[in-house]
């Protein structure tokens, strides 16, 4: 069924009789071609452009709850390509370049928002680091602008200028950045996979990974053994107890990032702005909410959910930079588990294992990558090579101190 | 959350700055063939695990002990804390 | 009006407020929403879709309808809920989400569209074409959303925060709460009582049951006198407990001030952090509505709002006391409230229950059997429809009150993700297993909510929870009262073509939830992203049970298979303002003042935040007009006499013991061990995987005491990492360390006169090049008896000093040199000359030691040792560092015109200018008075191999590009014949 403004009103009218299932509840099958454990943002993506672009038919993307119940259901929606180092922001790039023309390759609105990013700077030496990042940049074919103080208060009237501990002096803007609405990114993938014939299996969770002479065979499931050619395996979160089951260690730690949204409000903030002195980033959702968050606990977590200090810091933060938010009130928060790896990047890699793929590391930064994750790890699954924008994320690059370190933290996943 | 601290008794965990696993103490030998690869999976690697967790934890704004802190990561339950310092000469007494 | 006799409101004080801009009056113990009410108001607000009029459908925090703007200007506060907000005199109040009056909203036509707003339309549209989403369809979207708007001015309020510590905290205080907190208290535990009302009694309050034959509200007033005489116990009213965190730790919020029209000395609100040994969870519960043909319209209300309405605040939402009111319920509850009606003289028209055998308590007309299925009334109710075996009848019919049974308030219980349970003869999820430890949910929470059952459920609840801490309490004697059964049904909403509202405020209808089962959004998640429902303000209280049980029935399974929700915080919305805890502007962070931060302040220094720290940037003389004017002049000075900079603010660890030099071996890249009493080295810390993280000196103070420097940025980090080094990793090794840096002052003396005016003030001390060389440091006295450390290291290349004195003399050390060095130029220098003097000298620093680089980029491979083992060594060795051709090189324009600027990229000249033929960039760059242009610092490919090429530096950002030469970085004294003069 294509979607359309047409056929919004015909169903109208017609007291919505015609509207289909989005995607189907299928019985897994014996065996696939691929099989992509995790039903998030990530695999998803990656079986649409396996369907879509690689012209790969059976394909299964396994998920042990409902499509789209990682991270890609909880975040802070943001999408953005500002990095600065030659691993990474290639990449990112051509994430932002697929995230353009989403809805039109999925025929699903997803509310790509290209409202812009401002990373505020509060001193010369952040903004010689932050020219430097935004000529990394534009040298890389994105966009970036560095804004001084005059032409920011012009764009951001109320942010703290007058009486802040840390003096707000410019930002680097990239104007195309912006927001996507997270579910329905997922949604979008998940009904595109669907119609192109994947098979997306929910409430289907895997148990184990059968290895027969170095080779991967299949998995275990909660719904029965699935033989499988190539296995990709994108479980943000839980990357180290899956990848477990094939017996590898991983350079990540499983975090917990909080994330809050106030009551809606009438529009105010209409871009995505990140303070520099502080742990505060915000937006402002399309129903008015503000969706805003801050820095990891801290401390290794499985458990969904965060604590006090860090919803207090995260406060602490909106208020010394924008002090016309006290009186909206937080609404909700949630915990999302982030794979922190070593340097803060992420891994897209073939495994010591035969036909099991990783894609991994995300931090809390694998929103905006999901299109150019799917699309490279799809890449990989179908070619056996790493996708050029991605030939950095190599699990090797650790051991050959071939790091991808932006912010120059080392080897302590919650520093990243 | 709170951290039983062996020798201040029940603190704010806000008064302590986390690193990570404690197998961190266990430091490979620099000597040696394999001491590169020794030291990336020191480095680089983890367990991870979903379930109880040793792990270090700097009394920062406190005594400036560290602390080898017992915790569940699925639940935050916090199964014991003992110094770092008298864990880590145990490691040592052992190896010797 | 429809006051009615009777309520808890203060008769004798009348309060005049306002709401959208006509003036009415009240009385104190009035909610914003009853003192309208009784003024005859029952439209407050539109919903946030269809623009549908709405009046309260509660009279508590789960209020989804009743939401206004509060107060004016800056103090504004948006979405506040009428149905809690306290009247004060004064008080001023707007509707919300509407487009011309709120009678008349022109958005209003949103309802006549709603069939093109079905749930999820907006996934489907909007995509063609494609550049109209950011102009057009968004920008009207967003119009369109959003309830209340912000004022866009800073909140003028103050607010703080507080930490208690209770062996029981009880949350809420009804007839469950009280007798916990009685039991707990008399027991004398430390208890802390929260609620979240501006009086204590919760529920009690609201119902005509009596306690011990009397009014509950003086069973309530004893009980509190009790309480409040009590040492151990601490009351907090107007208190949200709004989180359940780890190991018993609460998050609450006071609102000390929000019901005085302005807070005066007070804060406005507390935070409160609340850590319980145990607590009780005495939440209550919340009533849910049944759904039914236009069931949203004002006047129409949950039953058990309607009879708190009549019971205390002692009105009734219709017009006069002619106006028939009716009570729609499928369980015994509802019933309660046609009585108390009755009892309070209103004119009922009866109760209809869809139950055939429904019971009747009183002399009322009961259509049992039936069914409410349709409303009549623009902005209030008119007439409903009731339809009985097939028969519909429109009565008159002016006010509603719907009951659809109780739901517990697991809330709290389930913020620690343990799930809520089906309870099948409720028909309601209570709290499960695996909920937050130490919490003992009690009373109606539990799915005890019978008065007489809460009562005692509470007193047990607390006496666990105390014989848990060992703690024994006896059950106080508790007061004879109601016991009736609650008996609910499974009867969820009123089937029908027409809309039927589940989600209020997000306009969430019967149909939504069926068109979701019918696109296979079906599990409980994808049901509220794809409707919304559940996402509005009230965060689902009002809706989500229902909706779940209308999914199962489309699905045909049992509501448990179909799904649970569980709740995060906060519980209601908590004000960003107050969760910042007051700590805005200049408070944000904490600020750390050098010693000498005073002096420089009255000398007119420009100040520059350095991490935490505020140091000195310049200072300007009389006729400085630009900065550089006064930095050239400081730098100049330095160069040429001598110059004065307080550098306190590097970290200084003091390392004693047996073994400091094999500690401090391993600590830094290259030895220390070997350094002799009475000098000082250069060192470089690695971290474990190689890179170079901090530099500073190492200064050999006896043979057992070393003293280190680190920069200012890394000060907390290399110790914490020293204080790993020696508890964690080498245990075994005889050494204490202690961070110093706050202990002692630091000043540079810095310049070729640097040694004559030091001689004019130390006690005695041979400050001779033979006696005390470059690189010496001595423990010493100065000005006459003044303990000191002197150190002869050099940031800035010249001949140069560090003395540190007790932090405390640091002002006074300052204004000695500064007085004994009149007549030798001396000039205090800020940040902005130290970044001068240091690139001109090529010294890494910050913009240098980023994290992301090493040693032998810095040019200082040579100083991680081979020859020991120390942090980092064996990890910068790997391929990936060690094949890193990348070097420190100083960059000078070729046209001594051009600027360096830092941040550039660096190109080969003839390159394409692209990421692929990047080689390096710019790390710092400055004005060097002494080269006589702009000159930089940068890393290069191939550095060290390029000296006198000319590369391009593009700065493409700014749209320039300079033509630098490729230079050693020391623009000053290369061989370092000044330093060591």
């Amino acid at each position: 069924m294509h979607f359309s403004g047409l056929r919004v009103i015909k169903e109208a009218l017609t007291g919505h009789k015609g509207w289909k299932p989005l995607w189907r509840d299928p019985e897994p099958k014996p065996a696939y071609d691929f099989v992509i454990v995790g039903g998030g943002g990530h695999g998803l993506a990656t079986a649409f452009y396996l369907a879509k672009t690689f012209g790969q038919a059976k394909v299964a993307v396994l998920e042990k709850g409902w499509l789209g119940s990682g991270n890609i259901g909880r975040n802070t929606t943001i999408i953005r390509s500002n990095y600065l180092l030659p691993g990474n922001e290639p990449f990112y790039e051509f994430s932002m370049k697929l995230w353009e023309t989403l809805e039109q390759e999925t025929n699903f609105n997803s509310m790509v928002s290209q409202r812009g990013i401002i990373n505020l700077y509060h001193s010369d030496a952040q903004r010689d680091a932050y020219r430097r990042r935004g000529n990394a940049m534009l040298l890389a074919g994105a966009d970036a602008q560095l804004l001084g103080p005059e032409d920011l208060r012009a764009r951001l009237p109320y942010l703290n200028f007058d009486n802040a501990r840390f003096p707000i002096k410019g930002g680097l803007l990239q104007a195309r950045a912006g927001t996507a609405r997270h579910d329905g990114v997922a949604w979008g993938y998940a009904r595109g996979a669907d119609m192109r014939g994947v098979d997306i299996i929910q409430n289907c969770e895997v148990t184990g990974i059968r290895i027969e002479g170095g080779a991967v065979k299949g998995v275990e499931t909660t719904r029965g053994y699935i033989g499988a050619g190539k296995v990709g395996v994108a479980v943000a979160g839980s990357s180290s107890r899956v990848m477990q089951m094939a017996g590898m260690r991983l350079p990540i730690e499983s975090h917990v990032l909080q994330a809050f949204v106030s009551e809606g409000l009438k529009p105010l903030i209409d871009t995505v702005i990140t303070f520099g002195a502080g742990h505060f980033y915000i937006s402002q959702s399309d129903k008015g909410g503000l969706v805003f968050g801050g820095d990891i606990d801290g401390y290794n977590s499985y458990a969904q959910r965060g604590n006090l200090p860090v919803v207090e810091d995260v406060a602490e933060g909106g208020m010394a930079l924008m002090p016309m938010i006290g009186r909206a009130r937080l609404l909700r928060s949630w915990g999302g588990i982030m794979d922190m790896s070593m340097d803060g990047s992420p891994i897209i890699d073939a495994t010591p294992v035969d036909g099991l793929y990783l894609n991994a590391g995300w931090c809390y930064g694998g929103f905006k990558a999901t299109p150019a994750s799917g699309y490279a790890f799809a890449h990989l699954l179908a070619t056996g090579r790493s996708h050029e924008t991605a030939t950095a994320y190599r699990l090797d690059r650790f051991a050959r101190g071939h790091l991808i370190d932006e912010k120059g933290a080392g080897a302590q996943p919650n520093l990243h | 959350m709170l951290i039983p601290h062996p020798l201040l008794g029940l603190r704010d965990a806000q008064e302590f700055t986390y690193l990570g696993d404690a197998a961190l103490l266990d430091r490979p030998s620099p000597e040696g063939e394999g001491a590169e690869a020794a030291f990336c999976d020191y480095v680089f690697l983890r367990g991870n695990p979903a379930g109880v967790h040793r792990e270090l934890w700097f009394h920062e704004q406190g005594d400036r002990s560290w602390l080898v802190v017992t915790r569940n990561t699925l639940t935050h339950e916090i199964l014991g804390a003992e110094l770092a310092s008298k864990v880590a000469k145990a490691l040592k007494g052992a190896a010797e | 009006m429809t006051r009615i006799p009777g309520g808890l409101i203060d008769r004798s004080q009348t309060l005049t407020f306002s709401f959208n801009g006509k003036r009415y009056t009240g009385h104190p113990g009035d909610t914003l929403a009853s003192a309208l009410l009784a003024n005859g108001v029952h439209l407050m607000g539109r919903s946030f879709k269809y623009h549908r009029p709405r009046g309260p459908v509660s009279a508590g925090s789960e209020d989804p309808n009743a939401l206004v703007t509060l107060r004016s200007g800056a103090r504004a506060e948006p979405n506040t809920r009428a149905t809690v907000a306290e009247l004060y005199d004064g008080l001023t109040a707007r509707s919300q989400n509407h487009v011309g009056p709120l009678g008349f909203d022109a958005m209003a036509v949103n309802d006549l569209l709603s069939p093109v707003f079905a749930a999820g339309f907006y996934y489907k549209t909007f995509m063609w074409p494609r550049a109209f989403w950011e102009k057009l369809y968004e920008p009207m979207i967003r119009r369109a959303a959003g309830l209340g708007a912000l004022s866009g001015e800073a909140d003028p309020d103050s607010y703080d925060r507080g930490y208690l510590h209770c062996d029981l905290l009880v949350i809420g205080a009804g007839a469950a709460g009280l007798s916990a907190a009685l039991t707990a208290a008399r027991a004398g535990a430390q208890v802390v009582l929260a609620d979240e009302d501006f009086r204590l009694g919760g529920r009690l309050l609201a119902e005509s049951d009596p306690l011990d034959g009397g009014p509950a509200s003086d069973w309530v007033a004893e009980v509190e006198a009790e309480l409040r005489a009590l040492p151990n116990v601490r009351i907090l009213t107007r208190t949200t407990v709004f989180g359940t965190y780890d190991h018993g730790i609460f998050g609450a919020v006071e609102r000390v001030a929000d019901h005085l029209p302005v807070p005066g000395t007070s804060v406005r609100q507390t935070l409160w952090r609340i850590t319980a040994k145990r607590s009780v969870l005495a939440a209550g519960a919340t009533e849910r509505h049944i759904p039914f043909a236009s069931n949203d319209r004002p006047g129409i209300m949950m039953a058990g709002a309607l009879r708190a309405y009549a019971n205390r605040w002692a009105t009734l939402p219709v017009a006069g006391p002619q106006d028939r009111i009716a009570v729609f319920t499928n369980n015994d509850d509802g019933h309660r409230t046609a009585l108390d009606l009755l009892a309070k003289g209103a004119n009922l028209l009866g109760v209809i229950d869809p139950r055939a055998d429904a019971p009747r308590f009183g002399d009322y007309q009961l259509f049992a059997g039936a069914q409410v299925t349709g409303t009549h009334g623009r902005l209030g109710l008119s007439s409903i429809e009731i339809t009985r075996d097939g028969r519909a009848d429109w009565l008159e019919c002016h006010a509603l009150g719907v009951s659809g049974g109780w739901n517990p308030n697991v809330h709290l219980a389930s913020h620690h993700r343990g799930r809520p349970v089906w309870n099948e003869e409720l028909q309601a999820f209570v709290p499960g297993e695996g909920g937050p430890q130490g919490l003992i949910p009690a009373g109606a929470c539990a799915g005890r909510g019978s008065t007489s059952a809460a009562l005692g459920d509470g007193a047990r609840a607390a006496q666990a929870a105390l014989s848990e801490l060992g703690i024994s309490a006896a059950l106080p004697r508790l007061p004879e009262a109601e016991d009736r059964p609650l008996r609910q049904t499974a009867f969820w909403h009123v089937p029908g073509k027409a809309r039927a509202w589940v989600d209020f405020q997000n306009d969430v209808t019967v149909k939504d939830i069926a068109l979701a089962h019918k696109e296979n959004m079906r599990p409980v998640e994808h049901l509220k992203r794809w409707t919304t429902l559940g996402m509005a303000t009230d965060q689902g209280k009002t809706a989500n049970v229902t909706a779940l049980a209308v999914m199962a029935e489309l699905t045909g399974k049992a509501i448990p298979e179909t799904g649970t929700t569980i709740f995060r915080p906060p519980y209601t919305g908590v004000s960003l303002s107050v969760l910042g805890g007051g700590d805005t502007g200049k408070d944000f962070r904490p600020t750390r003042l050098t010693p000498t931060h005073h002096w420089a302040e009255a000398q007119g220094a420009a100040f520059v935040e350095v991490g935490p720290w505020l140091r000195a940037q310049y200072f300007p003389r009389p006729g400085e007009t630009h900065w550089r004017e006064s930095v050239d002049r400081e730098a100049k000075a330095v160069r040429s006499a001598v110059g004065l900079c307080d550098v306190t603010t590097l970290g200084k660890i003091d390392v004693q013991g047996r073994d400091a030099g094999e500690f401090l071996n391993r600590v830094y890249s290259n030895m220390m061990g070997t350094l002799k009493v009475g000098r000082v080295r250069y060192g470089l810390m690695l971290r474990e995987d190689g890179h170079l993280y901090d530099d500073g000196t190492c200064a050999r103070m006896a043979e057992d005491h070393y003293v280190v420097t680190t920069t200012t940025g890394n000060a907390g980090l290399v110790y914490r990492n020293m204080e790993f080094a020696r508890q964690c990793l080498w245990p075994e090794l005889d050494v204490q360390i202690i961070s110093t840096t706050d202990a002692w002052a630091q000043i540079a003396v810095a310049g070729p006169r640097s040694r004559e005016l030091l001689s004019r003030i130390v006690d005695g001390f041979d400050l001779s090049n033979e006696a005390f060389p470059f690189m010496a440091c001595a423990s010493l006295s100065v000005c006459g008896g003044l303990r000191a450390r002197l150190f002869r290291i050099s940031f800035s290349g010249e001949l140069a000093y560090e003395v540190a004195v007790p932090a405390r003399y640091g002002h006074a050390l300052m204004q000695r040199l500064m007085a004994q060095g009149a007549d030798l130029g001396v000039t205090p220098y800020g940040t902005e000359a130290l970044g001068v003097l240091r690139i001109e000298k090529g010294h890494a620093a910050g913009a240098e030691l980023n994290g992301q680089t090493t040693a032998a980029m810095i040019g200082l491979g040579m100083m991680v040792s081979g020859k020991k083992d120390s942090i980092g060594a064996v990890m910068s060795r790997r391929e990936g560092l060690a094949e890193d051709s990348r070097r420190l090189v100083g960059l000078q324009p070729v046209d001594p015109e051009a600027k360096v600027v830092p941040g550039s990229h660096l190109f080969a000249d003839g390159t394409a200018q692209d990421m692929a033929h990047d080689q390096g960039w710019i790390t710092s760059a400055c004005f060097s008075p002494h080269v006589g242009s702009s000159i930089g610092l940068g890393f290069l490919e191939d550095g060290a191999a390029r000296m006198g090429e000319v590369i391009l530096a593009a700065n493409p950002l700014e749209g320039s590009c300079a033509a630098l030469r490729v230079v050693p970085p020391h623009f000053v004294d290369p061989e370092g014949e000044r330093l060591r003069g």
